[in-house]
């Protein structure tokens, strides 16, 4: 079987699994990106309570590994009667775990900005959730941008991992088709090609666009 | 030793009160004390020059004013404590907001010019009438205008500050803190991060607000020159206190303390 009549017979299927996948990464990135940008305000507080969650938070999602979060997300969670089905386990494991470390992100983003800017918007008399949403947090986003790229791309290599609790996407779909075909380095070698172009052609040009599109906004183009 | 609170005013009435007063500060950054015991009061429309070597606490005092806490003393700016808030008749330490709320009659300028990147000229001047007095977006905008006028940026009002030199950036500073229309202004070494040549364009927008408003200043400077020109009053701090205080010309032309002496002789011999 030529390698064209192996996309015209499985290419579909690959379609679909891609389809998930983009559907679990899009999914992933905005619960990670709401919780990065939560956890990573919270781990700044000065007080005690406030940080000690987002510390706990960051500590687990980032100590331990991302399938065995996804295990215990799908397979533990429900044995104290929270239970979620395989789709949204998937990118919830997957939101948190990155979550975690973009908290980090954040946090460092928003430290990057130079101590004269909170001084300055307290001389204007601005209350703290104001000096953040209108002084710091622009300012630190432009800052976060490029390493916020290197985290989308792990996130959509981690979505991969969703496949071992049977969600269909593209890796599910690779392996099943492998499955029945045997044809390993087709099948294995499109979902390379289909996972690089996710993460090559889409995702970094988009971050570099959005990086250009805020710069200006910033008037640092 | 607690510093007894009792012995403070809970205002400060009366049409001679000062506009503001420091009562025996202190302030310390853990073991180090930067300014002891200081006591200082300033007119309404007083012009202050603070001068003195690095590390006398200088700047300290302006920070006391609008970005610090202080260990012991009291700070009342338009009558009102700032630094403590009055409860059941006595003063307590300010809590975060009330501390933020007092010093809304304050305005700053800083060394850096600390101008909001993201913003435009005009934005950053609309920022805080917009955001923190509520005022209407076109009220804020007119009043930006005329103050980007007064300091003659007008034509620059649409450009980010990356896009401005340091003079430039500096005016729209001194124009973004006039927005919340201050009754106190303090300037931090604003000129000490310009290059020479521009230093001009924002001493000329300092000289106009002293002679066509009035305000209450405090003013950190190294430029003895400048002080002596525009200020009523001469503080000379050394090591956390006031060595010696006077009329310009007075201090300048007859220091009576040693450290005074050697310092503006040190001055002069840099000039």
């Amino acid at each position: 079987m030529s390698y064209w009549e192996f996309l015209s017979e499985y290419g579909p299927r690959l379609i679909d699994g891609t389809l998930v996948t983009a559907a679990q990464f899009f999914l992933a990135a905005a619960l990670a990106i709401v919780i990065a940008l939560i956890a990573g305000l919270m781990k700044l507080s000065p007080y005690l309570p406030v940080r000690a969650p987002a510390v706990v938070y960051i500590e687990v999602f980032r100590g331990t590994s991302l399938l065995v979060q996804l295990y215990w997300i799908f397979f533990v969670l429900p044995l104290f009667g929270v239970s979620f089905d395989k789709f949204t386990a998937g990118f919830v494991a997957v939101g948190m775990n990155l979550g975690a470390y973009g908290a980090e992100l954040v946090r460092g983003g928003i430290q990057s900005v130079p101590k004269g800017q909170w001084e300055a918007a307290y001389s204007l008399s601005m209350s703290p959730l104001r000096r953040m949403w209108r002084i710091i947090l622009p300012q630190a986003l432009l800052n976060m941008l490029p390493p916020w790229g290197n985290l989308l791309i792990e996130l959509l290599k981690g979505t991969a991992l969703v496949a071992l609790i049977s969600v269909a996407d593209l890796m599910f779909e690779a392996r099943q088709i492998n499955g029945s075909t045997y044809l390993s380095a087709q099948t294995f070698g499109s979902a390379l090609i289909i996972y690089y172009i996710f993460a090559r052609l889409i995702i970094t040009p988009f971050m570099r666009w959005l990086e250009r599109v805020m710069r200006r906004k910033l008037g640092r183009a | 030793m607690m510093d007894d609170l009792t012995q403070y005013p809970l205002t400060l009435e009366g049409a001679d009160a000062p506009m503001v007063s420091f009562r025996n500060v202190t302030k310390r950054y853990g073991s180090l004390t930067v300014l002891e015991g200081l006591d200082l009061d300033v007119a309404e429309g007083e012009m202050i020059a603070i001068i003195g070597p690095s590390g006398s606490g200088k700047t300290t005092v302006l920070r006391m004013l609008m970005l610090e806490r202080i260990q012991e003393g009291v700070i009342y700016v338009d009558g009102k404590p700032i630094t403590h808030q009055a409860k059941n008749g006595k003063l307590v330490p300010a809590s975060d907001r009330y501390l933020r709320r007092a010093r809304e009659p304050i305005g700053m300028c800083f060394q850096h010019f600390n101008l909001f990147p993201h913003m435009t000229a005009l934005q950053n001047c609309m920022e805080g009438p917009v955001q923190v007095l509520g005022m209407s977006r076109r009220d804020a905008r007119e009043r930006a205008e005329d103050l980007l006028e007064m300091v003659g940026m007008i034509d620059k009002k649409d450009q980010h500050p990356s896009r401005l030199s340091g003079g430039q950036q500096q005016r729209v500073a001194i124009a973004r803190a006039l927005a919340m229309r201050p009754k106190v202004m303090l300037f931090d070494e604003v000129t000490s991060a310009l290059d020479p040549e521009v230093i001009g364009e924002v001493t000329n927008v300092i000289k106009k607000l002293v002679t066509e408003h009035n305000l209450t200043m405090l003013m950190v400077t190294h430029q003895m020159g400048f002080a002596r020109d525009i200020s009523d009053r001469v503080c000379f701090f050394y090591g956390g206190r006031i060595e010696e205080q006077g009329k310009p010309a007075e201090l300048f032309d007859n220091p009576q303390r040693e450290r005074t002496q050697q310092f503006l002789s040190a001055v002069k011999s840099a000039d």
